[in-house]
């Protein structure tokens, strides 16, 4: 196929285009060793750059390593959502739930309130189990639903699964959550897990994301893989193929829930504590908008869009005042005095309106980028063969117009914010 | 054509299937035996799609059975019935738009994962020759008739001993229409047995052997398809002549 593929590509390109033709055809062929490079080499990075200026002068090396470790959690919910939605097609607006169901999982291990203190790494995996079973459990009667159904109804189990956090009082301790929970054991050579070495809570996380990549990518490459994007594309028409549609999707949801798991079980033991608020609606949609930015099915622009929007969301807005204020301080801000509206950058709160500008992003994102920042070859393809048609081939356009697309459903959570 | 010694390859017996509350198909009995081409011809919402997607197992009869090679195959899931040997191109293309030409084919053969399919693929070009010159296209870029090319293509991937075609010539043009319904009868002369739904009731009865006419959810009559040429009714009706 491959061979194939080569002898269709017009001869030798050169330059640039050559070697970035060479890395991607090595990456195609060595995939796992493939991200095991990149991902030490973003790890390495990700340790040094804090050290040095311009990070170094805008907080110190600590608070970044923890912010990394934070956005490791969302690159993980972001490639397990990509799985659901960005594969199989199936909207997901509650997968909250499954983080949450991942979070007290170990909330209940390890844990004044429940009196256990099992160890951190078997939990991880205990963990995301448990959010598999839910996500099987959820999916079993929902899937046969489709579109628009599918996506209120786990809209629904989003908003259900706090819910139930918050009113099983002698479970959960209710609104409270539960806190005073353990850290991870301490680690060979990297020493004890606690607020101030936020370095070991960032190293576990590259290695978790690391193998996470690695598994994904082996299914998205499989026969699986192929499956899920079958039924993304038309669901009659893969089960006339072939394909076991009701256990393919199962699959997908299960695996997205594992994901989301995994992530749940490593945000509270860092947090320390857990509490219904933590898994609101928000969540579900932040990482529905970090898969929309980073580019719907392709798995480095998923994790690198998780990565990005949560930089911004946690480091960029927050830092934003602090430099409005430096800058004004300078004198190179002015205050401005439009009729009877007082406009001080340096007062507004950045952090508040992060909603409101994540809103215009994805508005600004779908008129001028829909594919997302990092897309998957064949969605820009898609999005973009008219163009590259021209304008003159009716016949070309009016078969892209009448493709039968999940396009209409991704859209529209980013259009209606 | 073919002597039906044994029993017929695929019968289908008084099914009964619903939408809901709707009785799409009330009583159909039909069958097709082993090397046929049979078609199934009908007003809009007679009932062909719906008996198609019931043999199929895309729906599931209320009462009646369905039986293939001897099994009852009444409640079995599609995806089991591809492996068993029914391929069914289901109405309106429903090509993978996103996928290339080539992956839509490999597709098609997702039913059998250890098998070598590439003498597959060269036999589906050989049938299509314009799919092979968009091999790396994307579905959604095909034109209609491309597009319905490489849904019979498709189906055929899983070789299939019975193929079900859902209006292959919907949409097309007339020119098209003939080439495509010269492939359905090169495709039953190499071995596979045909069960046909058509509108285009007049090319569909010129390559079948037999024929059944639906109408709203039973069989109101069937024969050779000379005969059903030749039928009065069928004329006024589905032939268009007065």
């Amino acid at each position: 196929m491959t061979a194939a593929k080569a002898a269709v590509r017009p001869p030798k390109p050169t330059g640039w285009r050559a070697i970035r033709e060479r890395m991607r055809n090595y990456a195609h062929h060595h995939r796992s060793i493939t991200i095991l490079w990149t991902m030490a080499i973003a790890g390495a990075l990700l340790i040094v750059l804090p050290r040095i200026p311009p990070l170094n002068l805008i907080q110190s090396a600590n608070p970044w390593y923890d912010a990394f470790a934070n956005a490791g959690v969302y690159v993980l919910l972001a490639m397990g959502l990509n799985v659901v939605v960005g594969l199989a097609g199936l909207l997901d607006l509650g997968y909250a739930a499954f983080f949450a169901i991942g979070a007290y999982t170990y909330a209940y291990s390890n844990s004044p309130f429940s009196g256990q203190d099992l160890p951190f790494f078997p939990m991880l995996v205990v963990g995301a189990a448990v959010a598999a079973v839910f996500g099987i459990a959820l999916g079993a009667p929902t899937l046969r639903l489709r579109g628009d159904y599918l996506a209120i109804m786990t809209l629904g189990f989003g908003e259900i699964v706090p819910i139930v956090f918050v009113n099983s009082d002698p479970y959960t301790n209710g609104t409270n959550g539960i806190g005073g929970i353990y850290r991870p054991e301490a680690l060979p050579f990297f020493g004890e897990f606690s607020p101030l070495t936020s370095f070991n809570y960032m190293i576990v996380m590259i290695v978790i994301v690391t193998v996470a990549m690695m598994l994904l990518y082996r299914l998205h490459d499989s026969r699986i893989g192929r499956a899920w994007m079958a039924i993304r594309e038309d669901e009659l028409a893969a089960a006339a193929n072939g394909i076991n549609t009701v256990v393919t999707k199962l699959l997908a949801f299960a695996l997205g829930a594992t994901t989301s798991g995994f992530a749940g079980v490593f945000n509270a033991s860092k947090l320390t504590i857990v509490s219904p608020d933590q898994f609101l609606f928000a969540v579900s949609f932040t990482v529905l908008a970090m898969i929309i930015v980073g580019g719907m099915g392709n798995i480095w622009g998923v994790a690198a869009g998780g990565f990005i929007v949560f930089m911004i969301q946690a480091v960029v807005l927050k830092q934003l005042s602090g430099i409005a204020e430096t800058l004004q301080k300078a004198g190179l801000l002015p205050v401005f005095d439009i009729g009877p509206l007082h406009v001080d950058i340096a007062k507004v709160n950045f952090v508040e309106y992060q909603y409101l500008l994540f809103g215009i992003a994805l508005v600004i994102m779908m008129l001028k980028r829909p594919e997302g920042l990092f897309p998957s070859q064949v969605r820009r393809a898609e999005l973009h063969a008219a163009e590259e048609l021209g304008p003159d081939d009716p016949e070309l356009l009016g078969a892209l117009g009448d493709t039968p697309g999940n396009d209409e459903d991704m859209g529209d959570p980013a259009a209606s914010r | 054509m073919t002597a039906m010694a044994a029993e017929p390859m695929l019968v289908v017996e008084n099914v009964h299937t619903y939408y809901g509350q709707i009785h799409a198909l009330q009583g159909v009995t039909l069958h097709v035996a082993k090397g046929e081409v049979v078609t199934l011809i009908g007003a809009n919402g007679a009932g062909k799609t719906t008996t198609l997607k019931t043999i199929s197992g895309l729906l599931h009869a209320r009462a009646g059975h369905v039986k293939f090679e001897g099994e009852d195959i009444t409640k079995v899931a599609p995806h089991v019935l591809v492996e068993r040997g029914i391929g069914h191109a289901p109405e309106g293309r429903r090509i993978f738009s996103r996928l290339t030409v080539l992956e839509n084919l490999q597709m098609g053969a997702f039913s059998r994962p250890k098998a070598n399919i590439a003498p597959d693929i060269e036999r589906v070009f050989a049938l299509f020759p314009r799919l092979k010159e968009r091999e790396r296209q994307l579905g959604g870029t095909l034109s209609g008739g491309e597009q319905q090319m490489l849904a019979i293509g498709r189906a055929l991937m899983s070789e299939p001993r019975m193929l079900l075609l859902d209006e292959p010539s919907l949409g097309l043009a007339p020119i098209l229409v003939a080439q495509v319904f010269e492939t359905i009868k090169e495709i039953n002369s190499q071995g596979t047995t045909v069960l046909l739904v058509e509108q285009n009731a007049l090319q569909a009865l010129s390559i079948a052997h037999r024929g059944y006419v639906l109408q709203t959810g039973e069989v109101v009559l069937s024969g050779s398809a000379d005969s059903l040429r030749q039928n009065e009714t069928v004329r006024k009706a589905y032939l268009g002549e007065d």
